[in-house]
């Protein structure tokens, strides 16, 4: 075995965790473990995996309502998010946000978002205030191509090269803008185009390939530090799942997700890996080591208590802080 | 003391606490140029173009890039410009700021100021002159201040940028260049702290924001002794002034520059009825706007321009 494959395993070890964490999540949705929403990103693992490898500790992110792998590819405890979707008092949000409003503040992880397009001015603000206190921090603002159909796509974009701030646009181009194929709703040349015009540059690339991910993200976010300028990446994929766990999809075209199965990011990384001589058995330690860490927090989340009902009238605000009536 | 308007006692207080603290910071559109109403006149020469910030016209940037600075630990306060304007805004506002700490669970505070100047202002019309305050009396998670005085809204500025809750002020628009005595030091405000600006046994009258000079002509006018309290803040609001105040004179008037229906007045008097009982209350009134868009033409704005006038006539039929 030829080479260091260090971070070629910790980059399919991202993925992985993405996907069991999903897996199970999605699971446990069905058997009926937990209500709400539940957004899966199996398919996409490669794009926040990728992207997060590049990132520093205090370097930030924004999510969406589709945020698991990007919690977890920015260094989340997974016992704390596993947990926030069972709404457990040991939640990463004490059991008050679930799976759309994951957090990890500790990380970095600025919060995923209910609403389409609802972080990318808050990715421009963070930027703007680390610029504002000296810090050279990256911003790494994760959103659908339906985003991009919104408002403050644009103001955002405009926002981030106006100022000169250090936003790395991350959009994660899923084919689907919930129940309809974006294509049918979105005019022009593209994300990508979109962006230019604004003047941010960028790349746009097969997000289903973990290394090209890496390899752009990395030339991207060294850009965006080193220049104080805002870069964007376009990532394709495909969503393998309904847009919520209970969408059956029923509108996807034939023969699509038989080709994007075809090509599944933890395949193509680890049939890289092996044809770079990675015994498999490495591989397949690391599979069986993910299980056994998504299996455990499922079962912690699953024993773990409820939030005592006066939660709920905790952290709303000082002044004028709620009472039961 | 020192005789000061609207305008130069809100510049007063921003640099004084852009002094005290190097993360506060302003943005939005025009603030370089000391804002629409030179409200933050002189801070542009004073603290450069890194804490005043002037924007695109893209409000609802302004708003959510607000929250995001705050996240990362700086002191954002975010102009509006007008009332208005905060409509684009709402998402960002409502489902972002106000929600950000009690959905993360406490990890993060949206500690920000929301300025809002709002209301009448001669020919506006409706887009331009909007009195929305009581909307957000219905999100969790906002402060709502509305100050009726040049002091008070020294006040509330210190207040609000000193808070660590998303605090939303609304300027009185009509009364910028209004010149009145400020002290040379203010206190931060104590929100949720009512001010009697009048006092009197036969009726309560209670007030906020740029109704107050109305109130203050009209109640002298009518030769009836009431009280007059001025909430300065709706939320949290001086519950207890209130049923304190009509308790001892059985007679309750709420005027508010903006529509009634649905408007703060009625959580006064729903509020005040549950705490004194019904018993207790002689005659209840609510003086405001009819349910109309803001109208342009002269004499159709005047007719819903809250005058002592008007304010005379109610509070003499609240006591007949
Ligand atoms: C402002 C807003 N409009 C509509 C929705 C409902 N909704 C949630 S996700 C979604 C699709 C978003 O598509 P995209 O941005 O491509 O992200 P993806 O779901 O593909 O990850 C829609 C319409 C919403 N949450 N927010």
């Amino acid at each position: 075995m030829a080479g260091n494959h260090d971070r070629g395993l910790a980059l399919y070890r991202t993925m992985r965790r993405i996907r069991v964490f999903e897996e199970v999540a999605l699971e446990a949705y069905r058997n009926g473990e937990f209500p709400g929403f539940l957004h899966s990103s199996i398919g996409q693992e490669a794009i926040p995996s990728g992207v997060c490898a590049n990132l520093r500790a205090d370097d930030r992110l924004t999510s969406t309502h589709r945020g698991h792998g990007h919690g977890l590819a920015k260094g989340a405890a997974v016992d704390p998010m596993m947990a926030e979707l069972y709404g457990r008092a040991s939640g990463a949000c004490g059991g008050k946000g679930g799976s759309m409003h994951i957090a990890d503040f500790s990380v970095g992880m600025l919060g995923a978002n209910g609403i389409v397009s609802g972080g990318l001015p808050i990715a421009v603000g963070a930027a703007q205030g680390l610029k504002l206190i000296g810090s050279d921090a990256v911003v790494a603002c994760f959103f659908g191509d339906g985003a991009t159909n919104r408002g403050p796509f644009l103001e955002a974009l405009n926002w981030a090269a106006l100022y000169g701030l250090r936003v790395l646009f991350v959009c994660e181009d899923n084919t689907f803008s919930a129940f309809t194929y974006t294509a049918g709703t979105t005019a022009g040349a593209g994300p990508l185009a979109r962006a230019r015009s604004c003047g941010i540059d960028g790349v746009s690339i097969d997000g289903n390939d973990v290394a090209v991910v890496d390899e752009a993200a990395r030339t991207l976010v060294d850009q965006v530090r080193a220049t104080g300028q805002p870069a964007f990446l376009h990532a394709r994929t495909y969503r393998w799942f309904g847009h919520t766990a209970t969408d059956m999809a029923a509108y996807r075209r034939p023969g699509e997700l038989e080709a994007a199965k075809a090509r599944d990011p933890l395949i193509v990384q680890a049939q890289r890996l092996a044809s770079e001589g990675v015994d498999p058995a490495t591989i397949a330690a690391i599979d069986a080591d993910v299980d056994a860490e998504m299996a455990r927090a499922r079962d912690r989340a699953r024993a773990a208590p409820f939030p005592a009902v006066e939660a709920a009238l905790a952290d709303v605000q000082d002044a004028g802080a709620p009472t039961w009536l | 003391m020192a005789l000061m308007s609207f305008a130069e006692a809100s510049a007063r207080a921003m640099a004084e606490e852009m002094r005290r603290d190097p993360t506060v910071w302003v943005l939005g559109e025009d603030v370089r140029h000391g804002g629409v109403f030179g409200q933050y006149k002189g801070l542009m020469a004073e603290f450069g173009g890194t804490r005043v910030v002037d924007t695109p016209i893209a409000e609802a940037t302004i708003m959510g890039a607000g929250l995001g600075a705050a996240l990362v630990g700086t002191r954002p306060v975010i102009e509006m410009r007008i009332a208005d304007f905060v409509l684009p805004a709402m998402d960002e506002l409502v489902n972002q700021i106000a929600k950000a700490r009690y959905m993360f669970g406490g990890q993060a505070r949206a500690a920000l100021v929301v300025r809002m100047p709002h209301g009448l202002l001669k020919g506006s019309a409706a887009q331009h002159s909007q009195t929305i305050e009581n909307w957000f009396v219905n999100v969790p998670g906002l402060v709502v201040l509305t100050p009726a005085t040049a002091t008070d809204l020294a006040a509330a500025i210190a207040f609000a940028i000193r808070a660590d809750d998303p605090v939303l002020i609304f300027d009185p628009k009509s009364h910028w260049k209004t010149v009145e005595d400020v002290p040379d030091a203010v206190a931060p405000l104590v929100p949720g702290k009512a001010v009697l600006r009048r006092a009197g046994m036969a009726a309560t009258v209670v007030t906020w924001s740029q109704a107050l000079p109305a109130v203050l002509a009209g109640v002298e006018a009518s030769g009836i002794a009431a009280d007059v309290i001025d909430l300065v803040s709706l939320w949290p609001w001086d519950r207890a002034a209130v049923a304190a105040s009509v308790r001892k004179t059985g007679r309750l008037m709420v005027v508010q520059e903006g529509g009634i229906d649905g408007g703060f007045g009625n959580d006064v008097i729903a509020a005040t009825l549950e705490d004194i009982g019904p018993a207790a209350l002689k005659a209840v009134r609510r003086l405001g706007a009819p349910r109309i868009p803001v109208p342009f033409s002269p004499p159709l704005e005047a007719a819903i321009t809250l005058t002592p006038e008007r304010v005379r006539d109610a509070l003499r039929q609240l006591c007949a």
